[in-house]
This record gives C-alpha cells, structure tokens and sequence, in this order.
C-alpha cells in the first residue's frame, strides 16, 4: 500500500525534506497460528514528533509496536531503522501498558537502566537526580519500586524509558489502567520526550489522548494501515470508512 | 519411650555442658555442609539460570538430566567420589580420601542438581516477566541472567535451603568418602548411625534431636529473611 505513505506528504516534516524516515515497514507480516495478525503493513514514520495509533482491539496495534521495538522478527517484509535492519536497541525505549519494573528501589530501577543503556559510571548520578526529579520521585527514590501505586509504577518506567535519551520510544497504552490524574504526569512526561528530539509513537483507546498528543495519527485495521492523516484533521473528518467508524462510537468488524 | 526421655535429658546434658567432643561434631558438620551448599549454589545458580534463559541445542535434555540428577542417591555418590579419589583412581595422587574436603565434594555433587533444578524453575517464571523489558533494553545476555538472579535472590533461598537440607541430612556419602573417623571426618549423621549401631540408642537420639533443631534453626533465618522481603515486594 505505498499510496499510504505518499498520503501524508502534507504533513510539514516531511514537506520541509529535513527529517529523513526514521523507521520504515515495508509490506509487513506478521502471523500466529496460521493466522496474519499483522497483514501486509506500509508505514514510514517520520523522525520527529508524536505518531498515534489508534485502532480496534486486534487491530495489530500491540504488536506493530512490538516488530518496531524489534522484539518480534516480521515473518514476512522488512523494517529498517535509520535505513538498516538492525534496531538500535539502546536508542529505541518501550513502555508497557502494565510497568514491568525489577525488584529493587526506585533508584535501583533507574541505576539498571542507565548502566544497561551504557551511561558511563561517572555520569550516573547526576542523571539519576535528573531522572528521578523528571518523574517526580525524588521522594520516592528509596522505596521499593513495586508497592508503589500504578501511576507512581507507571512514572518510574517512564523515566526508566527516558533513561535511554531514546530516539524512538514506543509507548504501548501506557495510562490504560490510570487515573486521570495519574495519565496527566504520563502525557507531561511524553510532551518532554517529544519536546527533547524523540520520536514517540503512542498506542492508545482513547482519542481524548490522541487529540492532546499526537501529530499525526496512523489508523489500523485487521493488521493493515487505513489512514495516516494529521491529527487536526484525523478527528475532524477522517478519510477512511473505518475510522470515522471508530471514532462514532461504532463497532468495527 | 523410655530411650526418648533419656535422650532429652542426654540431649540437654551435652548441649549445656558444651561437650568439647558433641562441639566439635556439630562444627565439622555445618563447615561440610556450609561449604558444599556454597559451592552448589556457586555452581547451580548461574547453570539454573542459563537453563532457564538459553536457547541452546541439547537444552531440553539437559533440563530432564539436571532435574533426574535431584534424585540421585547418596551412596552411589559417595561411591562414584570414592572411586575418583581412591589411591588407584584418577584423583587418587591428591590423597583426599577420608577428608573434609572429600565429604564437602561428595555433598557439593549431591546438591548441585536440586539448586540447579530449582533455581531454573525460579528464574524462567521471572524471565516470563522480564523477557520483553530486558530484550527492549538491549540487555546482553550474561547481564540478563545476573538480573534475573538478583531480583530472584530471596525466592532462590528455597532452592538453597533444599540443597541445605538434603547436605545436613545426608549420611550415604560422606560415610563412604568421610569414613567417620573420630576427630577427623565425624559428623551428625555419622555419629548417629555409629552409636545407633553400637546401641548407644540415648546417645544417637540426642544427636539427632540437636540435628533436627539445627536444621530448624538454619530453616527459621532464612523463611524470616525471604518473608521480610516478601512483604517489601522485593521478591
């Protein structure tokens, strides 16, 4: 479906020809039990700015995230970083929707992560103050990271995230199961990732967050891009039967 | 019942009296146990974890014979240990036989596969859970299982309190290696099977009662250690 990249030729990052394809998926498969969950998938990412995907459950969503991350391996078609087909694991930071974090204090998370994204030693400290003061944790630095309350998880493996001054973060429904409050500090959080040269790409339900974030918003469908449109336009009128669908409240099937 | 209440009371008498000889006993005893659990977990950590996280050829097999070799009976190892260092045997010239070290050898074999067996079990239900982070982070290999064991530290004090268990209370292999000799390789349970033998039946009780309540000693510090940490989420 190359006519989907071309598509969004109006946004302005590409028009200004400066940021060149962060990331590229190229007719993509992915199948489970004989099934393809992921379905012949075209999409460029841009370099810069925030890129929404919204969709149905079961739409790919998850794990279109995943072959981006590079944890799963497409069975068919290529992804390319930066042109290669390597990921580069260390600038490239995933979120999950429920925080995974090690069994240890807050600081001891963020020590792990800098020390795994190779952070030099003598750096660490300075960047774990700066960490912990980003998520607002200085407080919390101490405790051990696992009875903290989920928007206080979600907060550390945000900042664990960042920890990476990633160039891509992927954000897999990160305030799905958060308070309003709780989603407020996440979507600060990701406004300074995005506002700090990071590409951020968001799955979310709820177009409230995608009309807060997003730049441009890519919608999927039984494991195939339909639209990728700029975000203004994605929730005035969007081009495809499916979203607009979606965004009335419909069932897709 | 007689024999039980002559044994309390032989029990209490030597642990009060502090008796040089009963002293001496229970230390030889916690050294060979303490240092073969320490070289099974040495070894048995780091090969549970690797099982637990490798994908590797011949893994499978591997898993079933670590997990086979958790039943392996105490004599045939302390024959099989026997026969390594017995004069004629391969490591006959380093004339170990009938030494502490002989019996820490024999129990450390013993017990590396049940440390290995349960800290596998252990650390592949945390890799369950870590596995997408770990691999999104671009975590090496080597650092993945040192994570994994370190956030799994308080669960695998089970799998060392097994191997603890199984080394304090062994007899086969350190009678065959050790040879029980007085002031030399005499522990608990040798002790115990030789006066229950010459029919000193008060005797062997009272070494036995203190054996069990060293092993509950030893059992009690670490579940209070790994239920603090517990209630810390730190494992």
């Amino acid at each position: 479906m190359p006519e989907t990249i071309t598509r969004n030729s109006h946004l302005s990052v590409i028009e200004s020809g400066i940021a060149p394809p962060a990331i590229t998926l190229q007719d993509v498969v992915f199948e489970r039990q004989g099934k393809a969950l992921v379905d012949g998938l075209n999409l460029t990412l841009t370099a810069n700015g925030t890129t929404v995907l919204m969709g149905p459950n079961g739409a790919g969503k998850s794990l279109t995230l995943r072959l981006m991350a590079g944890l799963i391996a497409p069975g068919q078609g290529k992804i390319r970083w930066n042109g290669v087909e390597t990921v580069p694991s260390q600038r490239v930071a995933l979120v999950f929707q429920k925080p995974v974090l090690l069994r240890r204090s807050v600081r001891a998370n963020l020590t792990h992560a800098l020390k795994t994204y190779g952070v030099p030693r003598s750096a660490q400290p300075q960047r774990l103050e700066e960490l912990l003061k980003m998520g607002n944790l200085t407080e919390l630095a101490d405790r051990p990271a696992r009875v903290l309350s989920g928007g206080e998880q979600q907060r550390v493996a945000m900042v664990r995230a960042l920890a990476a001054r990633p160039k891509l973060l992927l954000l897999d429904e990160p305030t799905a199961s958060l308070d309003p409050q709780a989603t407020a500090a996440i979507e600060s959080l990701i406004r300074t990732a995005a506002a700090g040269g990071a590409k951020v790409l968001l799955v979310t339900h709820d177009p409230g967050q995608g009309q807060r974030l997003a730049d441009e918003i890519v919608f999927l469908n039984h494991g195939r891009v339909t639209e990728v449109t700029g975000a203004s336009q994605f929730f005035d009128a969007p081009r495809s039967r499916e979203a607009r669908t979606y965004l009335s409240g419909h069932l897709l099937f | 019942m007689q024999d039980f209440g002559a044994a309390f009371g032989q029990a209490f008498a030597l642990i009060a009296g502090f008796d040089p000889a009963l002293m001496e006993i229970i230390s030889l005893s916690m050294r060979v146990t303490f240092s073969a659990v320490l070289i099974a977990c040495l070894i048995g950590l780091p090969l549970g974890a690797v099982l637990a996280v490798g994908r590797f050829p011949g893994r499978g097999a591997l898993v079933v014979l670590v997990s086979a070799l958790m039943g392996l009976p105490p004599v045939v190892v302390g024959l099989a240990v026997y026969l390594m260092l017995s004069a004629a045997g391969p490591l006959g010239v380093l004339q170990l036989l009938y030494t502490p070290t002989a019996m820490i050898i024999a129990q450390a074999i013993l017990v590396t596969p049940i440390i290995a067996s349960l800290t596998r079990q252990v650390v592949e239900d945390m890799h369950g859970e870590y596995d997408e982070l770990l691999r999104s982070m671009g975590t090496s290999r080597v650092s993945t299982v040192a994570t994994l064991l370190w956030d799994a530290r308080y669960s695998l004090l089970t799998a060392a309190l097994a191997g603890l268990g199984r080394a304090l209370a062994e007899v086969g292999a350190v009678m065959i290696v050790g040879g029980n000799i007085n002031h030399v390789t005499r522990v608990m349970t040798t002790a115990i099977a030789l006066e229950t033998s010459k029919g000193a039946l008060a005797l062997a009780l009272g070494l036995g009662i203190i054996l069990v309540g060293l092993s509950i000693l030893v059992n009690a510090g670490l579940m209070g250690l790994r239920k603090s940490a517990e209630r810390l989420a730190y494992a």
